[in-house]
């Protein structure tokens, strides 16, 4: 199942790590993150909770990138 | 700007005015050093402590080396040092920095955005009688809703009542306006000029075209290229080395001197160390690299070119072989009577022979010789019709006996027939048992098809390849025609799949082939080629999902255009990167050597972003091309 969330970030480089953080987070299966558009796509590996993975995301986000926000 | 921008344009101007009085006060009066050092760190921390907040953030949650721990450090160690001012204006400027790329890049969003801006924000739907205006969101399929003069279409669906005039140009580019009337199927996005429609919708508003478009254009930028990829890659590596990097600069010499019996000199090389920092921050390339390709996007689906994904405008700029289709590509895919010839009598009298004959046929000749006619067909003139299969039909019209058909017919009659020199499908007539001469009906080329073959080979194309089921002569009349060097006819789907592999694999791995089709039945070769180009039929679903690239209004001459955009764009792209690491590289080597001082440094910092991501907006001016 893919979804899309739309995020807050300052610059581009932490809108590549936050993609990196997401893309190592269990249940994510392949994320994207659109430092234009300000939007992260999320594939949920098969059987994972939507919801439940992306607070682990956001989670691993602001450890990486303190100022960042993801509107779920 | 948003809040967050003009809090820190009020830091920033506050830090500017204190730091101004701060220095005039300590130039004019002495003071002690401590009270020096508590005078300059208001400032400071004014535009400093978010940054050391955010520092120590990362290093807590082990992400050490990142700009904020640069900044800190760097300034830091100039206040260490006793740079006051150097360590509040290097601070400063950061924050300047990136208070103008946040600035730079929203408002590099916000035009993208507004160009592509082709939403609908309402329908007037009718509901028991009266006219609701609602969001788009709440219309059903099957209802109606009114669209007046000077507003934009809604919801795709078809015309119950009313004509008008339509300008596509949002969709297409094209200012050309387009008639439209009763039973017309419209689509949304497109702006209503002359008069009062009502149209039953198709479909929902997040089923409409312009929906759909909007959305392809959106996450056409997450689809990224092989240099964005690269530069994210890049980044990844580049900073824990650059600081190491930094450290070694800011350590080794040192304890070289040490070493050989000189004098250290430690706070020089940190001081170089520092400034190497701020120097090699990759802000530049991260943010201007998909910055362009986001403007080359959004620029291109302004001209009615929908680029799928950064890494297919990427591929088209290398784009070095077009291979077209014929029919509905570079032919209009409709047949038309395009001539009459050796005709005894009038050419509108042996039409109306023709159209009355085959007026029970529900052949496409049929129909094209009834469209020619242009008049009511009345079939109460016609009696006795025979339809032969494969040969024609034969009839009495007004009581005398006609026949269309092909050779076959005339044979079959015993009529001495004059063959067509011209290339196309036949039609002889033979009117009361004597030959009366023959209606060529051939597909017509597309207006712009021969410009559109020109154009690319001016923009470079090495070779243009037609393929077709169609037959040999047609095929190699139109190819010639159009000036098109290699055709391949009689070729059924399959064929065309493995004549496109044969071209791919005899060209070399960079120059990139692509195939351009109507989408519906070309979908294998398109997805085949390296970048598959389909004719959008102004809404075409089926190209538009099968294509990496869909030209919304079908005209060839887009494809010279497309190719020229993703050009332009990738020019730009590699202008950053060559400009971006060129410029810092040659600060880097200045800064260890000691000539670049903080200021220079910020230069190669900021001044390189900001030049690099006006440079990118660039990439949106294409409607010249």
């Amino acid at each position: 199942m893919k979804k899309t969330y739309k995020i807050e970030v300052d610059c581009a480089n932490c809108a590549n790590k936050m993609e990196q953080a997401a893309k190592e987070t269990a249940g994510v299966k392949e994320a994207t993150v659109n430092f234009m558009t300000l939007k992260m796509s999320v594939e949920f590996e098969e059987g994972s909770e939507p919801k439940q993975v992306m607070q682990e995301v956001l989670k691993n986000c602001k450890k990486v990138e303190d100022d960042c926000e993801i509107f779920i | 700007m948003n809040k967050k921008q003009k809090k820190a344009l009020a830091q920033i101007i506050s830090a500017v005015v204190l730091l101004a009085v701060i220095s005039l006060v300590t130039g004019k009066v002495s003071v002690s050093p401590y009270v020096e050092f508590v005078l300059y760190m208001v400032p400071y921390l004014l535009v400093g402590y978010d940054i050391l907040k955010k520092a120590l953030k990362g290093i807590k949650n082990k992400q050490v080396f990142d700009e904020n721990f640069l900044m800190a450090v760097a300034t830091l160690g100039a206040i260490a040092l006793g740079d006051y001012k150097e360590g509040v204006a290097v601070m400063l400027f950061y924050q300047i920095g990136e208070l103008f790329q946040s600035y730079a890049v929203g408002r590099s969003r916000k035009n993208i955005s507004e160009l592509m801006d082709i939403r609908p924000d309402y329908a007037n739907v009718e509901r028991e009688g009266k006219l609701e205006k609602v969001d788009p969101d709440e219309v059903d399929i099957g209802s109606v809703i009114l669209v007046g003069p000077g507003e934009k279409i809604p919801i795709d669906g078809v015309i119950i009542e009313g004509e008008t005039t339509l300008n596509t140009s949002a969709l297409t580019g094209e200012s050309l306006p387009r008639d439209a009337k009763v039973n017309d199927e419209v689509i949304s996005g497109c702006i209503n000029m002359t008069g009062v429609i009502r149209i039953r919708t198709q479909k929902e508003f997040g089923e409409s075209t312009v929906s759909k478009i909007l959305d392809l254009v959106e996450n056409s930028s997450s689809k990224k290229s092989r240099s964005e990829n690269f530069i994210s890659k890049f980044a990844r590596y580049y900073t824990p080395i650059v600081c190491y990097s930094a450290l070694a600069l800011a350590v080794l010499p040192p304890l070289f001197h040490l070493v050989t019996g000189n004098q250290a000199m430690f706070s020089q090389w940190i001081y170089r160390a520092l400034t190497f920092l701020v120097i090699s921050c990759p802000c530049a390339l991260v943010i201007s690299i998909p910055l362009s390709f986001f403007a080359g996007i959004g620029g291109a689906g302004n001209q009615g070119v929908l680029v799928k994904g950064s890494n297919y405008l990427e591929t088209l700029s290398q784009v070095k072989y077009v291979v077209f289709d014929k029919t509905g590509t570079m032919t209009q895919g409709i047949f038309a009577v395009s001539g009459i010839h050796h005709s005894e009598i009038s050419d509108e009298k042996l039409l109306e022979y023709a159209a009355l004959a085959e007026s029970y046929s529900s052949h496409p000749i049929s129909k094209s010789l009834q469209n020619a006619y242009g008049r009511e067909v009345e079939k109460d003139r016609v009696k006795e019709v025979e339809e032969i299969s494969g040969n024609g039909v034969t009839a009495l019209v007004d009581g005398i006996r006609v026949a269309a058909g092909n050779e076959k017919l005339m044979r079959h009659l015993g009529i001495s027939y004059k063959e067509c020199h011209q290339v196309g499908t036949v039609v002889h007539m033979a009117v009361d048992g004597k030959y009366a001469g023959h209606i060529l009906i051939s597909d017509q080329l597309k207006p712009h098809a021969k410009e559109a073959v020109l154009a690319l080979k001016k923009a470079g194309i090495k070779k243009t390849v037609m393929l077709t089921g169609d037959m040999k002569n047609v095929a190699e009349n139109v190819a010639a025609d159009l000036g098109i060097t290699e055709v391949y006819s009689e070729l059924l789907p399959a064929d065309k799949v493995r004549k496109v592999e044969e071209l791919l694999s005899k060209k070399s791995e960079k120059e990139k082939l692509a195939f351009v089709g109507d989408g519906i039945n070309d979908a294998p070769v398109l997805s085949r080629a390296d970048i598959g180009i389909a004719m959008g039929a102004l809404g075409s679903d089926a190209a538009i999902e099968a294509a990496d690239v869909v030209l919304m209004d079908d005209d060839p001459i887009k494809i010279a255009k497309a190719i020229k955009i993703s050009k332009k764009c990738l020019r730009i792209v590699y202008e950053n990167i060559y400009f971006a690491i060129g410029v810092k590289v040659i600060c880097l080597i200045l800064g260890a050597v000691g000539i670049a001082n903080m200021w220079v440094a910020i230069f190669a910092d900021v001044g390189v972003m900001v030049i690099a991501v006006i440079n990118a907006i660039r990439a949106l001016f294409v409607k010249n091309l």
